[in-house]
């Protein structure tokens, strides 16, 4: 029995690596995903381009400018000098933000009066204005506590002295990465083991493999490995990038790590195996997997936070395997976590994987009749 | 478009060449090819797989560029584009290029639209030929659901619409069954009547003798072309037909083949037809030798068996000499035992409320060959999947080797050896990993797996195409690797779905030389055909039309069946389509 | 250019479409499943944070900080006896973030001397503690600004922003990315569905019989362009509909603006999804390049969800190669801004000069051949 199953799983592997097509599918896209991720997906402001309408002759208005030029985050590309030259360029897209510096900020600020700076902002993005904001204030803070420090204003009763574990530059590519390597895998997986017996259908080879002494359990286990293997290969691979080119810090135990992955792949592949035992065709195969994949991708953490979520929405996610992992590669990656501190992610991604695969066996056998 | 005359050709080709890159190669399809076609004639173009038909088909239909030479359509060079020219040439690609989800009168609508056939005139020609192809009642069905037979005449009815000129029909035959193939025929002939020059691509060999000219092309060049009598008469008094008292046909022609002086020996309803070197080979006691009038099958052994001389599809150096003893251990010398090896008995199967296979019964005795005839749909392949163990039976019973297949253990189904219709090979994977896999699925180990993979590649000889992807290799190689996988482990029973449908004339004889051999060797062989030529095979067929049994026996009781008065001595073909189309009477009648 | 020809390939084409599961799946399904997905399931406003709050010794001065916390819509404060437990509370992933007053805060406090407000986030979701951050801030400004007043003194902080969003100043994040999926879904259709279409013609040996016929390359393109534009078109309209009437979206923009500016983003990618099928001519690798060269850029480069600003200089350049970049840019703008000219004229001549550029090179590259 092992031997045939051994020989199905080399076949497998034969048939993806020796087919350019697939060997492309599964090189090809995971790597463009991966530089285009990595670089392109992040939430870090950088080079926010902004205007200065600034109205007040004093030195104060020029020591505050100069701490957001200062700062990488902001871009001044614009000095309006007249109130009906904001609209146009925030409207154009031009600048994101204006700042409006009022007549006699110095004098107010000289006579310890609070003197307030107008932030115009583009709410078009709501998430970029949101940050942009917490960026300006984060400034605004600096500049004060510098004033207040050097003018003799008097400290604030009480400091807010914020520090962040884990990630103390809040970069959100350390967040980003370790994501794709959960995205990637569940990509792959599902495409290895989706497609592969709707291909066989397809080549009428399934029904040469069913009149061979096989069982359909040796086929369903034949068809399982090698999209563990792949999974497994590309996420190391992955994770392997995230540490030595994007700089990704990996703290946490491997071990803790290997174990997540093999029970996400488990799971992974049982769906996978599913959408392969009801699709007739490959190109129901491909949409099957893509059905599933976009609700699993965007309802798992991975760019938006699951708390955001409707309660109801919150719930769904539970049966989502990634959601699991997500926290497994994060975790291990950036809190340094090993075994024990993710027992919580490890028994749902059990249950899930055990469920996925029975579900696949009993479709397949279903399937068969 | 008055150019066409009867002294000009309307398709002429002047050292064509056609080269295709493949990978770093370039494959030259087409290797300086001159020819002319006589206008008003039906011109049959016949050679092996990658003769380079396809290819000659589309370059006349101005589908591809010659990449030298010139292509002459109706007198206007398709050197530029084929334009309006297209208006006057009908095609129909091997697929026949119909949409299956439109219906069949959509699929007409859309071909009268796209030749510009204004609606008054699209209508009444549709309607000609709806009556030409005896598709009126089926308007409505969608094309996909229509048989191979009904597809490829839709397929031939949108590219008539436009009556062309010149009409090109790339195998229109393959797949379909003899029947459908008689109706196809005449249309064609209505067609040569009303002067219209069909140019086709075939591989039946009656129906080159049925063409005005042939033309026969292998690797690229044209072999010979002309009409019949040019190729058979170089072979006046080297045809003969040998009947032999005693013996049957099968071993009697095993024992001529082998017999110096003979090219080829083939099985007929008569007899076997040897066809020699030169004059009459030496005669046995027993045998009774009569010299025939050549056919144009004859003429392509000739020609072909000495271009190919050593080389894979060699006709008449057959594999049997050395060829594969597998049953032997498995169940022994049988010859003709009388152990039923596959009983079925009152099969019922039905899909929804449609009876795909009803009333069905028959045995198979052990070492027989046991053929499985029918039009397209008429079950069998249903009976065969159900065999095998891939459908259940609605109702009934069936027992291979004394056991369901569809209850039975892993190695109650190692006892059986299956030929999928299309060939079910992993395309990507090369013949040595196809045969590899298949060795090992079948649970052989060891020093026994390497044994029987390098007997496979020794009988089969595929040493050659070891490293080749199972997707590039010709259709012939193909089929055999198919062979060679499902014998790996010496099956005493083999199941062959239409095992040779498409495949080219000379390796189809090779596969009849193999299976005889296995069959000797006591195998029991399961086939399906629509080659009606390859009954004569059989041991015993049963003919299978509308999901039930008509008539079984052996093919000479069959033919006896379907003997009337006008017909005393009908073919397999005749026999066939009479026994059918009187059962389809007595349907209709019935309802 | 035959009418009859044309009239015919576009009635073939929709009774296929009618008869094609996937295509309504791709062209109507797709859709509203995305906008729901997007419109309930993707919010990137944090709201109601679970927070550990640690107070070593409670006080008056103590409390009204953390009555501060629990009245904020945006935390669910939860109590830890020690900073260790809550320490255990954020690895666990039970709370984003931890508040934590020392024992000697009150008594600094009430000294005058300043005392720390100890605050940490886990910075594993860098987004998310950024915006967790940004809230603490405004409980603490607040917090400051409530203790001036009871003490009738002002509160000294020198300067302070007022901002003023425009176009959008509850920041709801769903108002810009149900427009922005627009460009998604068009993209799927369009580009999507009709390489997919295409490449099923050649797989199926229909293209071969198509063009044996007297028919022009030009009438197959067009045949195939005019059902898909308006399939995409019915899409978008589907996607405002549900956009304004289900999720409340305001629509500022002129509509027909809206219309014309979606009709150039679909010949962009109609143009893109027939040159992707004259490449690839079999529906697996035909879907697959449209997935890597159409979809994804859609998602990620486009400024649907990623500010485009913020990223590399060399992936901001490539942006400008995607059209569905200029086309988010409309939407956002059209729906929350109003037709501000600038942008519409500049997006709208980008996509145009793009919808030229891949039909035409699909003209040049379709011949009437097989090879």
């Amino acid at each position: 029995m092992l031997a045939r199953v051994w020989a199905l799983v080399i076949k497998e592997f034969l048939a993806i690596l020796r087919d350019k097509k697939s060997r492309f599918v599964l090189i090809g896209p995971p790597l463009i995903q991966l530089l285009v991720f990595g670089y392109a997906a992040t939430f870090d402001l950088n080079h926010i381009p902004y205007a200065v309408y600034n109205q007040d002759p004093g030195y104060a208005s020029r020591q505050l400018l100069g701490y957001f030029q200062g700062s990488t985050a902001f871009r001044q590309v614009a000095t309006v000098t007249d109130e009906g030259q904001i609209a146009p360029l925030i409207d154009d897209e031009k600048v994101l933000l204006v700042l409006q510096i009022g007549p006699r900020f110095t004098e107010d600020l000289l006579r310890h009066r609070p003197a307030p700076v107008q932030v115009l902002i583009d709410g078009r993005n709501s998430n970029t204005a949101t940050l942009a904001l917490n960026y300006v204030n984060s400034v605004l803070l600096r500049f004060d506590q510098r004033w207040a420090a050097d003018h003799h204003w008097g400290k604030p009763p009480a400091q807010l002295l914020v520090r962040a574990w884990f990630n103390p530059n809040l970069l959100s590519r350390w967040f980003i990465v370790p994501g794709i390597v959960a995205l990637l895998m569940l990509v792959v997986t599902l495409l290895v083991t989706g497609l592969s017996v709707a291909r066989e259908r397809e080549q009428g080879t399934f029904d040469q493999l069913l009149v061979t002494p096989m069982t359909p359990a040796e086929i369903l286990l034949g068809k399982a490995l090698p999209g563990i293997f792949i999974g497994a290969l590309e996420g190391t691979f992955i994770a392997l990038v995230a540490v030595f080119w994007f700089g990704v810090p990996l703290v946490g135990s491997i071990l803790a790590l290997a174990l997540g992955m093999l029970l996400f792949l488990l799971a992974a592949v049982g769906i996978g195996l599913m959408i392969s035992s009801l699709a007739v065709t490959q190109q129901q195969g491909l949409l099957g997997a893509f059905l599933f994949l976009v609700p699993a991708i965007i309802l798992s953490g991975f760019a938006t936070p699951i708390a955001n979520m409707p309660e109801l929405v919150q719930d769904l996610t539970l049966a989502n395997p990634m959601r699991y992992f997500l926290v497994i590669v994060r975790g291990v990656f950036l809190q340094g976590d090993s075994i024990p501190e993710l027992w919580s992610q490890y028994w749902p991604l059990a249950i899930i994987a055990g469920l996925s695969m029975t579900a696949a066996a009993w479709l397949f056998r279903h399937r068969l009749q | 478009m008055a150019v066409t005359t009867e002294a000009s050709s309307p398709l002429q080709l002047r050292a064509v060449v056609k080269t295709f890159a493949r990978g770093k190669d370039a494959v030259h399809a087409l290797d300086g090819v001159d020819l002319e076609i006589t206008a008003g004639k039906v011109t049959g173009l016949l050679g092996p797989d990658g003769a380079g038909k396809t290819t000659l088909m589309r370059l006349a239909a101005g589908l591809l560029r010659p990449s030298s030479g010139s292509v002459t359509v109706l007198g206007r060079d398709l050197g530029r584009g084929a334009g309006s020219l297209q208006q006057a040439i009908g095609y129909m690609p091997q697929r026949f290029g119909l949409y299956e989800d439109l219906s069949v009168q959509e699929n007409l609508d859309l071909y009268s639209d796209l030749q510009d056939l204004d609606p008054k005139a699209a209508r009444q020609r549709q309607q000609e030929l709806l009556e030409l192809t005896a598709l009126g009642p089926f308007g409505r069905r969608r094309a996909g659901d229509l048989s191979g037979g009904m597809k490829q005449k839709l397929g031939l009815a949108c590219a008539l619409l436009r009556a062309p000129q010149l009409l090109l029909l790339d195998e229109p035959t393959v797949g379909v069954d003899p029947i459908a193939r008689r109706e196809l025929w005449q249309i064609v002939d209505a067609l040569r009547r009303q002067g219209t020059t069909v140019l086709m691509s075939t591989s039946y060999f009656d129906e080159a003798e049925r063409c005005d000219e042939i033309l026969l092309l292998n690797a690229g060049k044209i072999l010979q072309q002309g009409p019949l009598p040019h190729f058979t008469a170089p072979l006046r008094g080297r045809c003969f037909l040998v009947r032999h008292r005693g013996l049957r046909r099968r071993l009697l022609r095993e024992a001529l083949q082998g017999r110096a002086g003979v090219l080829d020996a083939r099985i007929t309803a008569a007899g076997v037809r040897v066809l020699s070197g030169q004059g009459q080979p030496s005669a046995q006691p027993g045998e009774e030798w009569q010299a025939v009038e050549p056919a144009f099958e004859d003429a392509f052994v000739a020609l072909l068996g000495r271009v190919q001389e050593g080389g894979a599809t060699n006709a008449s150096k057959t594999p049997e000499q050395g060829a594969v003893k597998p049953a032997e251990k498995a169940i022994g010398r049988a010859g003709d035992g009388d152990t039923a090896v596959v009983e079925v008995h009152d099969l019922r199967k039905c899909f929804g409320s449609f009876e795909a296979v009803r009333q069905c019964s028959f045995t198979v005795r052990q070492g027989e060959i046991f053929g499985l005839l029918g039009a397209n749909g008429a079950g069998k392949t249903t009976t065969f999947r159900m065999l095998c163990g891939l459908l259940p039976a609605s109702s009934g019973s069936l027992k291979v080797a004394g056991v369901d297949m569809r209850r039975a253990t892993s190695a109650a189904r190692g006892r059986i050896g299956y030929v999928a219709q299309k060939f079910a090979l992993y395309g990507n994977l090369s013949v040595d990993q196809n045969l590899a896999f298949f060795a090992a699925a079948y649970g052989l180990r060891g020093g026994h797996r390497r044994m029987a993979i390098a007997n496979a590649r020794e009988e089969f000889q595929l040493a050659a195409y070891g490293a080749v992807n199972a997707d590039d290799l010709p259709l012939g190689i193909k089929q055999r690797l198919a062979l060679a996988c499902a014998l790996l482990h010496e099956p005493p029973i083999l199941f062959l779905d239409e095992p040779t449908s498409g495949v080219d004339p000379l390796a189809r004889r090779e596969f009849w030389q193999r299976i005889n051999a296995l069959a000797a060797q006591g195998v029991t062989i399961l086939i399906t055909t629509h080659f009606m030529d390859e009954a004569e095979y059989c041991d015993r067929l049963v003919l299978m039309s509308l999901g039930e049994i008509l008539a079984q026996g052996s093919p000479a009781q069959l033919r006896q069946q379907a003997r009337t008065a006008e017909q005393p001595e009908p073919t397999m073909e005749e026999a066939f389509i009479r026994l059918i189309e009187e059962h389809e009477r007595v349907i209709r009648r019935a309802s | 250019m035959n009418s009859r020809r044309l009239r015919g390939l576009i009635r073939k084409e929709f009774i296929q479409i009618r008869r094609d599961p996937s295509a309504i799946a791709i062209a109507f399904f797709m859709p509203v499943f995305l906008l729901f997905l997007f419109g309930y399931g993707v919010s990137l406003d944090a709201r109601r944070v679970p927070l550990a709050v640690v107070v070593d010794q409670p006080t008056a001065q103590s409390s009204t900080l953390v009555a501060g916390l629990e009245h904020s819509p945006y935390f669910r404060p939860r109590h830890y006896a020690s900073i260790q437990e809550a320490r255990t509370a954020l690895l666990r992933r039970q709370v984003d973030g931890i508040v934590w007053l020392r024992a000697d805060f009150s008594r600094r406090l009430l000294r005058g001397q300043s005392p720390d407000i100890g605050v940490f986030v886990n910075g594993v979701d860098a987004n998310n503690a950024r915006i967790v951050e940004g809230y603490l801030q405004g409980v603490w400004q607040n917090w400051l600004q409530q203790r001036a007043l009871a003490a009738g003194t002002p509160l000294l902080v020198p300067v302070d922003a007022k901002d003023r969003v425009w176009f959008n100043p509850a920041l709801r994040s769903r108002d810009y990315l149900v427009p922005g999926l627009i460009a998604v879904i068009m993209t799927l259709i369009g580009a999507l569905l009709t390489a997919l279409v295409v490449a099923r013609e050649w797989e199926r040996g229909t293209m071969e019989a198509l063009m044996a016929t007297p028919v022009q390359m030009a009438e197959i393109l067009l045949g195939k362009l005019i059902p898909y534009f308006l399939m995409g078109m019915g899409g978008m309209l589907l996607s405002v509909a549900l956009a304004v009437w289900l999720f409340a979206v305001p629509l500022r923009g002129s509509f027909w603006v809206l219309l014309l500016s979606s009709a150039l983003f679909l010949l962009v990618a109609l143009g893109m999804g027939l040159l992707i099928s004259s490449v690839a001519r079999n529906q697996f690798v035909a879907g697959q390049i449209a997935i890597i060269v159409t979809f994804l850029p859609a998602f990620i480069l486009s400024g649907f969800i990623f500010d485009i600003q913020s990223m590399p200089a060399a992936i901001r350049i490539i942006t400008h190669l995607i059209a569905a970049r200029y086309y988010v840019s409309l939407l956002q703008t059209l729906f929350l801004a109003g037709d501000i000219w600038p942008i519409v004229l500049w997006n709208s001549l980008a996509l145009g000069l793009m919808a030229l550029f891949f039909l035409g090179i699909t003209l040049r590259r379709s011949h009437k051949r097989l090879d």
